[in-house]
């Protein structure tokens, strides 16, 4: 990710311009964590919204005793894997075959270690297969493992009504079926399921116009494209747009999709500390003022990278802040919208709503219709010219097939819901009880004395665990013993130090439901000691350090 | 006596310090204050000078000027207008407000439009609505995936399979979970996009190898075995692959699958091959190539194709021994970190799968079908069909080029539009230009399904046969 020429560029610039931008900028820090520096260049945003964001440390104890768990873990792992070599221990990986066993090994043999020695102990956590539609209630296949995990056996048993804490249905949109879905069984019925060929050959059919024109409405812009699947929107239109000789800034907790687009598109790459406008601001002016590296030339343009609201920290993009740098120093802005669609904003209209800004102030809109629609797919709006750009260029609109018509109309279904064209407010309704919801569920856990992170009306509310024995703990009690399935999510997904259990609020969830979990979550939270809080709001210290204030170019 | 000696000069050093004039004992003392100061002051330096002022650098940042971030696009580029098909995009297909025969959509099979297929999904969507709302790992997994899963394996008989949302992003995950930098991937010319980004992404060293020259990639694999002799070491980590696909959607040719396999065993490579277009098309039982060829499953490492022509569903799937698909269970970018595919699309595969082991004689059909067309559209004047002739997606390109694409595509597109008049949809080939790595020359692709009879069939070869004459010459 790092690119290797850029600290050569920076050199013995830095430390002039570090110590004017770092001392003006630290005047302008507000208690809550928003830099006010963005604001200063005669432009100044007013939203009436003060960004609650908590980032709270862990003490120091537990920080020590999650990194000696790690440590004994491995260390154990190293022994299994000696006793295992000897031929002590039975190992039940698939191992090569015969014929081949004189090939370059597929995989390294430390390549696989953690998953092996740590991940395997753990491994019922995840993947749990269900057997009902993702609603507020689903059912869950029991399964049991003879072996530690490395084999499951389905016991035919199912656990009925588990409360579901873990898809990101968010407006409840994906439920079995019901009478309000039978234009996706009309749709399903004359068009099938497929396509067989792509957006530029023989793949365009009217409902995906009729899909695009009412997501250009609903998020009320120029145009919109929408593509097959969420992750390909991004790792396959980032290419279209940037290329050599430009160069992304791109927060550090992007998601996957959005690191592989830009590592496809060539453009350089440098990353910013997450939400952080004064990190972001840095790289920007160093970026504008001196250039490529080694050749110096100017960049041909610079692309920044968010989230609307990032899926793993629940923190929302500080985008009043990131709008006035990117004007200022005339950037693009790529927003990914796909947890904040539907979800963030007074009627669901994503991050821009939600800061009461102008969409068309953000270059390139993108979202996906998994989490808030129900569906499946991604979409690019924004102003014409760009869409009609895509439409030419994106490797997804040559190469991939389209969108299957059954998913497009549920996504038109959901899209008429939440804009009321069905004629009633329930789908505001929705977005509203959503926001309730959400803000219940993170005041009751902050009150508990959980450390959460995020914004307060973020419907992806992390909790965090911190050590690894407790994740599983925690996963495996709340779904046997109290019926409710979470989500927990360990390195690599998060810092090492910080695993955490993740819950996605819905406005399906009733409040006895929300509050059968939070007693479970009460209980549970004492039974393992989950309760980190010291009660001391606080932003995330370490962004107003100036020590730490140093960029891994 | 050394010792004695040596005490004598200090003693006389000393004694001459004594006798030493005050001027002098002064200006040595500043010359070794001088010394200590130039040790320890701040080193010289020549940047300093060259810094800019905060003046010039607020001028910098007002005279940048970026490129748009999109250059504009003419209102008439012909990819601005798609064809707009209304309604179902099966055998019979209205487009842009006319009805046709469809020659267009990879729908080989024709379970697009089929009934069971309908039905399995409606079922489907009647029990788990629409979409999944999660990853695989985070309660994305269904019943419904896992069986098919499993009966995918069963119907290519290996040992597992396993899933994708998305049919361009099966290949395209798989290859960078195994191949990674500093491993080395031979590679086909002629390898669709997919395969492209896949290597792109894996940041490994490709080898490009002239399409379907054994002899050229022998060449390679030899080059590289002389090379691991000079450097055994860094050879003993070093993984290699050859990757290739069964049909090839840019030529409409097979890989002589026999041959790659004598030079895996000979030279140690392995082997990932892509079938989105010969799976479900090729083999006694549509299992594709390494059944047309009588190729054992296990010698192939790898074998992906998409679940979006023949199955005529959308995702697609890798499937091969469970010692190299499990990996992708934590590895594959597009199978981890991706919404899991809608149930009812699960299902519709699924039922596909039944409808094709319950009917094993459509593959012959549609070899046949193949057969007749490809027969049927030979000696054209001025164009030429480039692919095998039981391929069911071949192309039609120009005998000779007027030495500039545009003007090519140009002509090819007057020849689909016209046979649009006459009832027979047809699309070119379309690739992005700039991003290929080596580019097909343009083409005409026309595919076979089995449901086009034996009479559209011969109609859809005179039509194009017509037109052609009266466009080329």
């Amino acid at each position: 990710m790092a690119n290797p020429g850029g600290g050569t560029v920076c050199n013995g610039k830095l430390h002039n311009h570090k110590k004017q931008s770092n001392g003006s900028q630290r005047r302008n820090c507000t208690k809550n964590g928003i830099v006010k520096e963005a604001q200063q260049n005669g432009k100044p945003h007013f939203y009436d919204k003060l960004i609650v964001e908590s980032f709270e440390e862990a003490p120091l104890h537990v920080v020590v005793f999650t990194y000696m768990a790690y440590g004994i873990g491995t260390l154990f792992g190293y022994l299994r894997d000696f006793l295992r070599n000897w031929g002590i221990e039975k190992c039940n990986a698939a191992v090569e075959r015969k014929e081949q066993k004189d090939f370059v090994p597929l995989y390294q043999d430390f390549e696989n270690f953690y998953t092996r020695n740590l991940y395997m102990r753990i491994r019922d956590n995840w993947n749990r297969p269900i057997c009902s539609a993702p609603g507020p209630l689903f059912d869950v296949m029991e399964r049991v493992s003879d072996d530690y995990n490395w084999t499951f056996r389905f016991t035919g048993r199912i656990i009925k009504d588990v409360i579901n804490m873990g898809s990101y249905n968010f407006l409840g949109l994906a439920d079995k079926y019901d009478e309000s879905m039978k234009t996706i069984k009309d749709v399903l019925e004359v068009y099938g399921t497929g396509v067989a060929s792509t957006r530029h050959e023989m793949g365009t059919l009217d409902k995906h116009k009729e899909l695009e024109d009412l997501v250009a409405k609903f998020l009320n812009v120029e145009a919109a494209m929408v593509f097959g699947m969420g992750f390909a929107t991004n790792s396959m239109n980032i290419p279209a747009l940037v290329g050599k000789g430009c160069l992304i800034l791109s927060d550090e907790l992007n998601h996957t999709s959005l690191v592989l687009g830009a590592r496809l598109s060539g453009a350089t790459i440098r990353v910013f500390k997450h939400n952080n406008t004064q990190s972001l601001e840095k790289l920007l002016r160093d970026a504008v003022i001196y250039g490529q590296p080694r050749t110096r030339r100017a960049w041909k343009k610079i692309l920044i990278l968010v989230e609307g609201t990032y899926s793993m920290e629940g923190s929302i993009v500080h985008l009043p802040q990131i709008l006035a740098l990117k004007k200022k120093y005339k950037a693009y802005l790529y927003i990914d919208e796909a947890h904040s669609i539907g979800a963030v904003g007074p009627t669901g209209r994503g991050v821009t709503e939600f800061f009461g800004l102008d969409p068309h102030e953000v270059d390139v809109l993108m979202g996906t219709f998994t989490k808030s629609f129900g569906a499946s797919g991604g979409y690019i709006a924004g102003r014409k010219d760009l869409v009609d750009y895509l439409r030419v260029h994106s490797h997804s609109a040559v190469y991939a097939t389209s969108m299957s018509p059954p998913i497009a109309e549920q996504i038109i279904r959901s899209l008429k819901f939440i804009m009321g064209l069905d004629g009633t407010t329930q789908g505001l309704q929705r977005v509203q009880q959503l926001a309730k919801n959400t803000r219940y569920f993170r005041q009751r856990l902050q009150e508990m004395g959980f450390i959460i992170y995020g914004n307060e009306n973020a419907s992806v509310v992390p909790l965090l665990l911190y050590m690894p024995g407790k994740v599983a703990a925690f996963a495996r009690h709340m779904l046997q013993e109290k019926k409710i399935g979470v989500v927990v999510v360990g390195f690599p997904a998060t810092p090492l130090a910080e695993a955490r259990a993740r819950f996605c609020v819905s406005a399906s969830h009733t409040r006895e439901m929300l509050d059968t979990v939070l007693e479970a979550l009460d209980e549970t939270g004492d039974l393992l000691r989950l309760k980190y809080s010291r009660h001391k709001k606080s932003a995330r210290p370490e962004l107003y350090d100036e020590t730490s204030f140093e960029l891994e170019d | 006596m050394a010792t004695a000696t040596e005490q004598w000069v200090l003693v006389e050093m000393v004694q001459a310090l004594y006798e030493a004039p005050a001027y002098h004992l002064i200006l040595e003392g500043i010359l070794i204050l001088w010394i200590i100061r130039l040790l320890f002051s701040k080193t010289y330096k020549l940047q300093e000078r060259s810094d800019l002022t905060v003046k010039e650098k607020e001028e910098l940042i007002e005279e940048w000027q970026p490129e748009p971030l999109v250059p504009p696009v003419p209102k008439d580029h012909p990819a601005l207008n798609y064809n707009i098909v209304s309604g179902p995009p099966s055998h019979k297909i209205v487009v842009n407000g006319k009805e046709c025969i469809n020659f267009a959509s990879f729908n080989f099979l024709g379970l697009l439009d089929n009934p069971r297929v309908k039905a399995a999904a409606l079922a489907s969507l009647k029990k788990y609505g629409v979409g999944t709302c999660g990853p695989r790992g985070f309660y994305g997994t269904f019943d419904v995936h896992l069986d098919l899963e499993d009966r995918l394996a069963k119907f290519m008989k290996t040992e597992e399979a396993i899933i994708y949302s998305y049919g361009f992003a099966t290949i395209a995950s798989a290859i960078p979970a195994y191949s990674k930098r500093g491993d080395i991937v031979f590679v086909d010319r002629a390898a669709c996009f997919a395969i492209q980004k896949g290597l792109q992404a894996s940041r490994s060293d490709i080898k490009l190898f002239k399409h379907n020259d054994m002899a050229d990639l022998e060449r390679l694999l030899k080059e590289q075995e002389i090379e691991d002799q000079k450097n055994p070491r860094k050879a003993r980590v070093t993984r290699r692959f050859i990757v290739v696909e069964g049909l090839y959607m840019n030529t409409g040719t097979i890989c002589p699958l026999p041959e790659l396999v004598k030079l895996k065993y000979k030279y140690k490579a392995r082997i990932f091959l892509e079938e989105s277009l010969s799976f479900g098309v090729l083999g006694e039982h549509g299992r594709g190539v390494t059944e047309h060829y009588g190729i054992n499953i296990d010698d192939i490492d790898l074998i992906s194709a998409n679940m979006e022509n023949a199955l005529a569903s959308i995702g697609g799937f890798c499937c091969g021994r469970s010692f190299v698909i499990d990996h992708q269970r934590l590895s594959g970018q597009g199978y981890c970190f991706s919404a899991s595919l809608p149930p009812l699309l699960a299902a519709a595969a699924i039922e596909a799968l039944n409808i094709m082991e319950e009917n094993p004689g459509i593959f012959a059909v549609l070899k046949e079908k193949c057969r007749q067309i490809h027969k049927a559209l030979q000696g054209i004047s001025g164009l030429k069909v480039v692919g095998e002739s039981f391929s069911p997606a071949f192309h039609l390109q120009l005998e000779e080029s007027t030495r500039s694409r545009e003007q090519d595509v140009r002509l090819l597109q007057e020849i689909v539009d016209q046979c649009m008049n006459k009832n027979i949809a047809l699309t070119q080939a379309r690739y992005l230009e700039k991003e290929e790595k080596c580019l097909p020359p343009p083409s005409i692709r026309v595919v076979v399904t089995v449901e086009q009879t034996e009479e559209e069939l011969e109609r859809a070869a005179s039509t194009i046969k017509e037109v052609a004459q009266v466009v080329l010459l």
